[in-house]
């Protein structure tokens, strides 16, 4: 079955029904699939601490949320991740693309590759890494244990788990 | 009017709505003017009061006021053309505008300058936008819930501060009584 599609069945499996994007190449397929689901309220945001304020409204509203964005907003989003989403306690399943690992043609995306894990790490967020196919088979499992610990929750996803550039 | 005098004269208005309170010293203001389950009080996060009121107005029916500073809007500019393309009619942004950072010491913003943020929000998409006076924000608020449509009202104050104690209460419990609130 088509990766993308697996995904965003999880995500309606475990009733997430408003889903913040900001775009990427390599999570194209995902947010289109997002796009297209009568389930899901798709809202782009034009900058992830922008989209954790959506997704932290609409978890008080009721919904579950999920956000969608590359690693890089790891840098963008330190101080909101703190002071909203773990100081209040809101879970949110964070899925990334992970630039700058194996495969990446564009050099400065490893910059930021480098710290992204000692950043989550730092940061105490629980942190699963996708790099083979079958890696996403635990995607249910991930999401039901964001949503029991109220948590922040990271699924790096790299260029060799989707197929390379 | 500064911004106290604001939130003192709309309290009883506030009172029967879902409010999202920018940090500082506005939600400090709002805490010691009337506090209740139906305030969710940001204590960090400068920018995004305007993106949970949004988020919270697209998962629910109740009426969200989200009430935000021209320091704040100014932090988090990407959030006006989310809220202009994703128009939710119980969504009130009321930005409270006294075209400075108040809570750091009244240092002068831009929207105090050359910037209007009326116009930043209708050049965004926004529908309703409405700048008011200090004075009558209460009636303009009012009309804005009994529309029924989405609206970004600029009530524009003078900056200045009163004297307020921080809020202790621990954020789960403001999460947690709101959250309450927002399904009773
Ligand atoms: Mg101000």
């Amino acid at each position: 079955m088509n990766i993308s599609k697996q995904i965003v069945d999880d995500f309606v499996a475990n009733d997430i029904s408003f889903v913040t994007t900001v775009p990427c190449k390599q999570l194209g397929g995902v947010i289109e699939e997002v796009e297209a689901r009568p389930e899901i309220y798709h809202i782009p945001s034009n900058k992830e601490d922008e989209g954790m304020g959506l997704c932290a409204g609409a978890f008080m509203g009721g919904k579950r949320p999920a956000i969608i964005m590359q690693n890089t907003a790891i840098g963008v989003t330190i101080n909101t991740l703190v002071t909203l989403t773990q100081f209040y306690r809101m879970p949110l399943p964070m899925l990334i693309s992970y630039r700058g690992e194996l495969k990446e043609p564009v050099a400065c995306q490893a910059e930021m590759a480098v710290h992204t894990k000692a950043l989550l790490a730092q940061l105490s967020i629980p942190t699963y890494h996708f790099h083979k196919k079958e890696d996403a088979q635990e995607l249910d499992a991930i999401l039901k244990y964001t949503f029991m610990c109220n948590k922040p929750v990271a699924i790096l996803t790299d260029a060799t788990f989707w197929g390379g550039y | 009017m500064i911004r106290s005098d604001i939130l003192r004269e709309i309290a009883p208005i506030l009172r029967d709505q879902l409010v999202v309170c920018n940090i500082g010293l506005p939600s400090q203001e709002l805490h010691m003017i009337d506090d209740n389950a139906a305030n969710f009080y940001m204590l960090g996060t400068m920018g995004l009061s305007s993106s949970i009121g949004l988020g919270l107005a697209l998962a629910q029916p109740k009426t969200v006021i989200a009430i935000d500073g021209d320091g704040s809007v100014l932090t988090n500019f990407g959030t006006l053309p989310t809220i202009a393309n994703n128009v939710a009619d119980n969504f009130i942004l009321l930005i409270i505008d006294n075209g400075s950072y108040g809570s750091t010491g009244d240092q002068p913003t831009y929207a105090g300058k050359r910037t209007s943020l009326a116009a930043v929000a209708k050049a965004c998409g926004c529908e309703n936008v409405i700048e008011c006076q200090a004075a009558e924000t209460g009636k303009i608020l009012r009309e804005a819930i009994d529309s029924g449509k989405m609206t970004v009202i600029v009530s524009k104050c003078e900056s200045g501060n009163i004297k307020v104690p921080v809020i202790t209460m621990d954020p789960v419990v403001i999460r947690d009584r709101f959250m309450k609130a927002v399904a009773g």
